[in-house]
């Protein structure tokens, strides 16, 4: 499959010349191209934000609901028909401020749904306040004398609830991101991607250069199965790792637990008016 | 029921109150359960407490040879079961009042001449048996005695109430029963105790039902197959109910992080083509706002369960109002249609919650069933439901190539599609969008997508459920009651028996009957009853019609009405 089925054509972009944000939408269509993902067995989930903007510029189903809400929308989508492809894809701002109760909760309920996270520790459409990443001493409009709260680190918090595929990636790195791209998407469950991104605008600290010296990939030899090893890995601050850090393949998926794995979607159930009789009949006797 | 007369002798009033854990429950569901199968009418209905144990907690049981289905204040029979009980229903207690119970329970209160005391020594006929635990089914037999049924129908409801236990314990509570019904022979004879119900016609082919449960039917009846909530009273039984259904009927019933989670998955549900509904409370409805504006701007059904009770904030969180009419109303930023239920009989329920789910899908609005919890607690037999004509109306469509999910049409009604379901796209944004259902800020667009929602109300008037007129058609006084008074208001107007006074009932509360003013005009004494302290649907009334009632007959103390509340209230206005 080519990534161009994604095109949505002449488009007025909403986002800045330099924003990592370009890359990441070229890297996904890319991924999903090369898993035979179509535009019509896939829903786009998303919040507000820059980044929450990211399905307007894609041809396919989409969903743009509210700030912080796009996890459980997604969830409920995969629910109501397993045999999408869902994606919940925000800022860093929308995932892990607004939404943080559902991003935790998402993590606990494991979805077979893919949540990525354009992760550039800033606020770009409300114009530069601090996010829920952003690091402490960050200066802003609003944080006029650096931010001093400790920055939430959502690669910790992710193992911490054994999600099942937790990594990292970084937007200027095309290759790297697009295979981490492509294991969430096979992963079997809630997987999380959160995807560094240079603001070009708002963030004049964590820039493209800035990424670059501070990232390193975790090694060939890294074991992504080891819990503890994931966990240490992941609140490394002195440089930050990229890559897969943790994948738990044992945890049952939502699906499978409410009896929706591999079944027909809802829209083709109906009523079995026989059993609601039976079921009122009841109420003569019991009950 | 008086010492020597029998004062209505055909509609008893029972009340069961005690601390919360110490079995009242049991007594009446064995109760209720037994008379119904034995074709008597009942109705019962319970005020409780805000916690797992202890506190002050009762149940009315009424029993008549009519049809029986609201909150009475009197009492006839008390069985208190704790030594606050009696303090706790003092005000409902009159001289006609018999409390059957233990001397201990009731201590110097029995001889105050407040109440007409009888000695029931429940425990020592239970201690006797075996166990005081059997003491609640001695209470049972007691009752079941003196409202006149057959000792072998009690005795075999007992039977079948405790099958699942050991033959041990069914035998020993069968005893109970047994000796409960010898207690009240000797009563009635000894105290001159009299009771006289008629079997209700047909009683025995009916169902006995709650609100809560005719809710939940309703919603499988509209073809729900996904509900999402938070626990919340009074609304949760309707989420225990789909979830202990769930497996039989395809439905997908998950409890959410939070209100917000339970909304967001609601839509995203109808999005992919599920059918689904939450069940909430004022609080908790309050959370979900913001998502009741999400389903206006995405166009996307939503089905919303609201059992009210007191606010503001926590407010009594086991008790009743009518008070989150507005919130319901004006609930969600932004400008977009919705309709608005309140049924007032338990099969109410039933139909207007399976009609939210078809209603929901033709017109793309959040539709709300607004009960409470007097209303979801309470029960009594009603005919079964007709599933005859009944029919889930699914509305979406199979997608073409060029699909546009915001088409503009002549009603408003954009053709629903599914994502998968066709070779088109479906894009849904909560910002305004264009046709296609991408973001835009063309602002001649923007006019014509809030033309575009907004004239869905027009096809939605031609489906108001019209109020409902009880009485006759030449009154001059009018009474207006909305939801869950239904049942306590007619029974109140019946009793005055005035042939000058109707009563107009609303099952929908918005959009409203286009014919409300005129009934409204007719009259020359116009009164609203509502349990709310500002008559929240008097204003919209007024809102809609430009008339303001009369008189406004308001109770917000956390209880439900009662017949004679209304009965008085309504004389000392008409009188």
């Amino acid at each position: 499959m080519d990534a161009q089925v994604f095109d949505i054509g002449d488009t007025d972009v909403a986002w800045c010349p330099g924003c990592g944000n370009f890359s990441i939408l070229k890297i996904l269509q890319r991924a999903l191209a090369e898993l035979q993902i179509g535009p019509t067995s896939l829903v786009l989930v998303s919040g507000i934000g820059q980044a929450a903007k990211i399905p307007h510029y894609f041809r396919t189903n989409i969903f743009n609901g509210l700030h912080g809400r796009a996890l459980p929308a997604a969830t409920a989508i995969k629910a109501a028909d397993p045999a999408l492809t869902v994606i919940a894809e925000s800022g860093d701002g929308d995932m892990y401020g607004e939404g943080g109760n559902h991003f935790i909760h998402t993590i606990r309920r494991n979805p077979d749904i893919t949540n990525i996270v354009h992760n550039n520790m800033v606020y770009g459409l409300t114009k530069g306040q601090a996010s829920p990443t952003s690091q402490v001493g960050f200066k802003t409009p609003v944080q006029v004398g650096g931010v001093f709260l400790e920055a939430f680190n959502p690669l910790a918090v992710a193992i911490a609830l054994d999600a099942g595929f937790v990594a990292r990636a970084f937007s200027d790195d095309v290759e790297q991101t697009k295979e981490i791209l492509k294991k969430a998407l096979k992963h079997k469950g809630y997987s999380l991607v959160d995807i560094f991104q240079p603001c070009v605008s708002f963030n004049k600290l964590n820039t493209h250069q800035w990424f670059k010296e501070n990232c390193y990939y975790l090694g060939d030899s890294y074991d992504p199965s080891d819990r503890n090893q994931a966990f240490k890995r992941a609140t490394e601050t002195r440089k930050l790792p990229l890559g897969v850090f943790y994948v738990n393949s044992k945890r049952k998926s939502f699906e499978e637990n409410i009896g929706m794995q591999d079944k027909p979607p809802l829209y083709e159930r109906d009523l079995d008016t026989k059993q609601l009789s039976a079921l009122i009949e009841k109420f003569k006797s019991e009950n | 029921m008086a010492k020597d007369a029998a004062l209505r002798a055909d509609d008893v009033s029972i009340v069961l109150c005690g601390q919360a854990g110490m079995g009242i429950q049991t007594v009446e569901g064995i109760l209720t359960r037994m008379l119904k199968l034995a074709g008597y009418n009942v109705f019962a209905t319970k005020e409780y407490m805000s916690r797992v144990r202890g506190g002050n907690n009762s149940t009315q049981i009424r029993v008549s040879s009519r049809p029986v289905s609201a909150f009475a204040n009197r009492i006839d029979l008390l069985i208190p079961l704790n030594k606050g009980a009696v303090q706790h229903l003092q005000k409902r207690i009159s001289q006609e009042t018999i409390v059957l119970a233990e001397t201990e329970v009731v201590g110097d209160e029995a001889v105050s001449g407040r109440f007409r005391f009888v000695e029931a020594p429940f425990t020592k006929i239970a201690t006797d048996i075996g166990n005081k635990v059997y003491s609640n089914v001695v209470a049972v037999g007691m009752l079941a005695g003196l409202l006149g049924m057959e000792l072998s129908n009690v005795c075999d409801y007992v039977k079948q109430f405790f099958s699942t236990k050991t033959a041990d314990i069914v035998q020993k509570n069968v005893q109970a029963a047994e000796a409960g019904f010898r207690l009240a022979e000797d009563l009635a004879r000894r105290e001159k105790i009299s009771i006289d119900i008629s079997y209700g016609a047909n009683v025995k082919d009916q169902i006995l039902l709650s609100g809560s449960e005719a809710v939940a039917l309703g919603a499988i009846a509209g073809g729900c197959n996904f509900v999402s909530a938070y626990p919340m009273s009074p609304s949760t039984s309707v989420l225990v109910f789909l979830a202990k259904h769930a497996k039989d009927f395809g439905i997908i019933a998950e409890q959410a992080e939070d209100e917000i989670a339970a909304m967001n998955m609601v839509i995203g549900a109808w999005y992919a083509g599920a059918r689904a509904m939450v069940t909430t409370s004022g609080g908790g409805f309050a959370l979900m706002t913001e998502g009741l504006s999400l389903a206006g701007m995405l166009e996307m059904p939503v089905v919303i369960h609201l059992g009210q009770r007191p606010g503001p904030a926590t407010g009594l969180p086991t008790r009743t109002e009518q008070a989150d009419l507005e919130l319901a109303l004006y609930a969600g930023h932004g400008e977009f249609p919705r309709i608005i239920f309140a049924p007032g009989k338990i099969e109410d329920a039933f139909y207007l919650t399976q009609k939210a789910f078809n209603l929901a899908d033709k017109y793309q609005v959040p539709v709300f069933i607004l009960t409470d919890q007097y209303f979801l607690d309470s029960y009594y037999n009603i005919h079964p439901f007709d599933l005859s004509d009944m029919k889930v109306e699914k509305c979406f469509i199979k997608t073409q190539k060029d699909y546009k999910r915001y088409e503009l049409t002549d009603n408003g009604v954009s053709p629903r599609g599914i994502p998968g379901f066709g070779k088109g796209l479906v894009v849904v944004d909560s910002d305004e969008h264009d046709t296609q259902g991408h973001i835009t800020e063309d602002l001649d667009l923007r006019v014509a997508m809030v033309d575009k929602r907004l004239k869905k109300a027009e096809s939605i008037k031609n489906e108001i459920i019209p109020p409902e007129l009880v009485g006759p058609d030449d009154y001059k006084t009018l009474i207006v009651c909305w939801g869950s008074t239904y049942n306590v208001v007619s029974e109140a107007v019946r009793d005055l028996s005035r042939g000058d006074v109707s009563l107009l009932c609303f099952n929908q509360v918005y959009p409203l009957h286009g014919k409300t003013a005129d009934y409204l005009k007719k009259a020359d004494k116009t009164i609203i009853i509502e349990s709310n302290a500002t008559s929240q649907f008097g204003k919209l009334i007024k809102l809609y019609t430009g008339i303001e009632v009369d008189e406004k007959i308001l109770k917000y103390s956390g209880l439900s009405f009662t017949v004679e509340e209304i009965t008085e209230s309504l004389r000392s206005i008409l009188d």
